[in-house]
């Protein structure tokens, strides 16, 4: 294939470009300790929050930007982020869906959230977090008969303090990276989830964050946790309009799984990525973990990431509990001039603990991608076992993989297998596929496709489709 | 149906076809035969559309229209259609998937609607069971840890599923054993119609004991240097290409 064709299909639009107008209520750019304290105030906060707020602030101050990653960017001002946005409303919590803004209602419609009968008919509650505050959170009712918790954090700092100070921190302390500590200071909204002992959450959970204000930040935190026996599926999906400015969005995740609990956190990423020159896009710099605490305990991420201008992303489980299950099935696209290090560690501390990874990395354009992975084997854990899979396809021959596997293996019991490979999309597999009357473009996604059937297949069902159709616009025309 | 005209081709600077013509009418059963490094499979390539073949001179047409025109799809979705000596895996898209994706394709080119997917499953399995296929072929991804055999058994039961106007099969037969053969054979015989054309490129005769061409090619040095009927093949089996290569010098 010619290059100039090559990379006239590589250009594409982000389709969810578009920018809400609705009044906002906007602190201006610029931390210090009074941006931590407006933000806890405006939340209505407990003394304690903002102590600790502050206290991580204060850390973080000490903290410097960790650079090891392979990632190309100038340096953040982080003074010219704006720390707080909210839309405009009634100093009371909304009620129903017809108080909401009509207009964040069409935003949220463009990007085709089920927010309305349509969740219902799909079983799926959403907490919808629109810029800093989240916005109504459906099936609260329904999922408090079965027992089961989902609500903002904001929300649950008020209504369940003492779930809050016990769990909140403990997977991804204050001060365990940079980012995490900047989070720990001025998060301002993200959700909830308590499963009480036995009960299996009876439908997915979900939450759609988005970036809608211009120079404003993200910091989301989210906080499950699964007493024992208790199983969550809960799927997360980004999107933010497109701007010429880099934003930030540093969130923050933390996971709990007592004994016996299973949790299943699936991550649909469709940031804005920026243009073709690399101008605009998000930053996405993510601290994901998951704290298998309880015996036969097991977390599961899946992850299909297609945006943002610069990715760095680690969903990492803790294997505590004898005989707990950590697992990381991962897809990242990047194309344009996007840039993403990511991947996942895997700590085995419990006896008989195991481990999956499975990570598909799909470079097209000039993007430049990083598999990044660490296993480590404890001397407790005897009998510990990993299966680390990392594949990469390359399309076209501007872009860039790498692979970075850690190990750390201090138990001679422990069986580690790694199997790793780098194919560029097939001359021959396209031509194949068109010589059957196939255009190259669906040609192109039922190859790539078939590359990521593996972690799809993780997906609960409905957003499979959803992974398998942004798949296709991420990659329109990227044909090599 | 297919007229190729004076065609010259050259793959990274060297000439493979030197003014190479054919023309294949409907209904008919063309054999092109030749010894390695003829052009066989360069002749069959060129007109399906793969890269990297560089036509110097000459022209293809197929039902009037300029073949070397059309995109790669476009061609299939005229009717052209080729199976591969060497079919490449793809992994993770299941058999099916493709198949119904190729129908689909090329019914939507043709202004047609979508296959309704009962329909097309049982076209499917009817035509599965003509192939001696299992069923679980459609489930499998497309030709992955496919024996020889069964690749080639999927390219024809490809064949027959989508009813090219012209079918070409480029070494069909290579690796093939003899049950398989016939297996093979039989396919490429019920495609044998009075509005299609089919064009077998084989280096071995034994293939055309069971499917038996209208006319027989033999191609050296990039140039069809004999034509005949069945009775040619035999002949060459006989003699070899040797002969024939004297018997056009001469």
């Amino acid at each position: 294939m010619a290059t100039e064709e090559m990379e006239q299909l590589v250009t594409r639009e982000y389709k969810e470009g578009f920018v809400t107008d609705i009044e906002s209520d906007t602190l201006p750019p610029g931390l210090n300790e009074d941006t931590i304290a407006f933000i806890s105030n405006k939340k209505g906060e407990p003394e304690w929050m903002l102590e600790w707020r502050l206290d991580a602030y204060r850390q973080w101050l000490k903290m410097k930007e960790p650079s090891w990653a392979h990632l190309d960017y100038p340096p953040i001002d982080y003074q010219a982020i704006s720390y707080f946005s909210a839309p405009k409303r009634p100093e009371d919590m909304l009620q129903s869906m017809d108080e909401v803004d009509p207009k964040l209602l069409e935003t949220y419609e463009k990007l085709g959230i089920p927010l309305h009968e349509r969740a219902a008919l799909a079983g799926v509650a959403v907490d919808a977090v629109f810029d800093s505050v989240s916005v109504t959170t459906t099936f609260k009712e329904t999922l408090l008969e079965a027992g089961v918790i989902f609500c903002s954090i904001s929300e649950a700092i008020h209504d369940y303090p003492e779930l809050i100070k016990q769990y909140l921190g403990t997977v991804v302390p204050k001060n365990d990276n940079y980012f995490a500590a900047l989070n720990s200071a001025v998060f301002t909204d993200g959700s909830f989830v308590f499963v009480p002992k036995g009960v299996k959450c009876p439908m997915e959970l979900s939450t759609y964050f988005r970036i809608n204000e211009a120079n404003t930040g993200q910091f989301e935190r989210t906080l499950i946790i699964c007493e024992d026996q208790a199983e969550v599926s809960y799927l997360e999906g980004c999107t933010a309009p497109m701007r010429d400015e880099n934003q930030l969005h540093a969130a923050v995740v933390e996971l709990v799984a007592l004994d016996d609990a299973y949790i299943k956190y699936s991550t649909v990423q469709n940031w804005y990525p920026g243009d073709e020159n690399g101008v605009g896009g998000i930053y996405n710099f993510v601290t994901k973990r998951g704290d298998c605490r309880g015996d036969r305990s097991r977390i599961s991420w899946t992850q299909v990431e297609t945006g943002s201008a610069i990715t760095w992303k680690y969903p990492s489980c803790m294997l505590r509990g004898k005989d707990s299950v950590g697992e990381f099935y991962s897809v990242a696209v990047t194309n344009g001039r996007q840039q993403a290090d990511t991947g996942t560690k895997m700590v085995h501390i419990g006896e008989g603990s195991r481990s999956y990874i499975v990570a598909k990395g799909i470079s097209a354009g000039r993007s430049d991608q990083s598999y990044r992975g660490l296993v480590k084997i404890g001397p407790r854990a005897k009998g510990a076992r990993n299966f680390t899979q990392c594949d990469s396809l390359l399309i076209g021959d501007t872009c860039g993989a790498h692979t970075f596997p850690y190990q750390e293996i201090n138990n001679s019991t422990a069986t580690i297998e790694h199997e790793a490979t780098t194919s560029k999309i097939g001359e021959d597999q396209l031509f194949y596929c068109q010589s059957r009357g196939i255009s190259e473009e669906d040609a192109v996604s039922m190859i790539v496709n078939g590359f990521c059937k593996d972690v799809f297949q993780e997906l609960p069902m409905e957003f499979a489709v959803e992974a398998e159709a942004l798949l296709g616009v991420t990659l329109e025309g990227a044909v090599g | 149906m297919l007229e190729v005209k004076d065609l010259h081709v050259t793959v990274e600077g060297n000439e493979i076809l030197k003014g190479l013509t054919l023309t294949i009418k409907k209904g008919e059963v063309h054999a092109i035969m030749g010894p390695n490094g003829a052009g066989k499979s360069t002749l069959s390539a060129v007109i399906a559309g793969k890269d990297g073949y560089e036509v110097t001179q000459g022209s293809i047409t197929f039902e009037g229209k300029d073949v070397l025109e059309m995109e790669i799809e476009e061609r299939a979705q005229a009717g052209l259609l080729l199976g591969f000596q060497y079919p490449v895996e793809i992994p993770g898209v299941k058999n099916i998937y493709l198949l119904k994706s190729a129908l689909n394709a090329q019914r939507v080119a043709r202004g047609e609607d979508e296959m309704p997917a009962p329909e097309f499953l049982k076209l499917v399995r009817e035509k599965l069971g003509y192939m001696k296929m299992d069923p679980s072929f459609l489930q499998r991804a497309v030709n992955e840890g496919f024996s020889g055999g069964e690749k080639k058994r999927n390219e024809i039961l490809q064949m027959l599923v989508l009813q090219p106007k012209l079918a070409m099969l480029d070494e069909i037969d290579s690796g093939l054993d003899i049950d398989a053969m016939k297996v093979v054979a039989d396919g490429v015989n019920s495609l044998r119609a009075e509005e299609r054309a089919i064009l077998i490129v084989t280096h071995y005769q034994r293939l055309l004991d069971y499917i038996t061409p209208d006319k027989v090619h033999v191609l050296v040095d990039g140039r069809i240097v004999k034509t005949g009927d069945a009775e040619l093949a035999k002949e060459l089996e006989a003699n070899g290409y040797e002969g024939i290569e004297e018997g056009s010098a001469a």
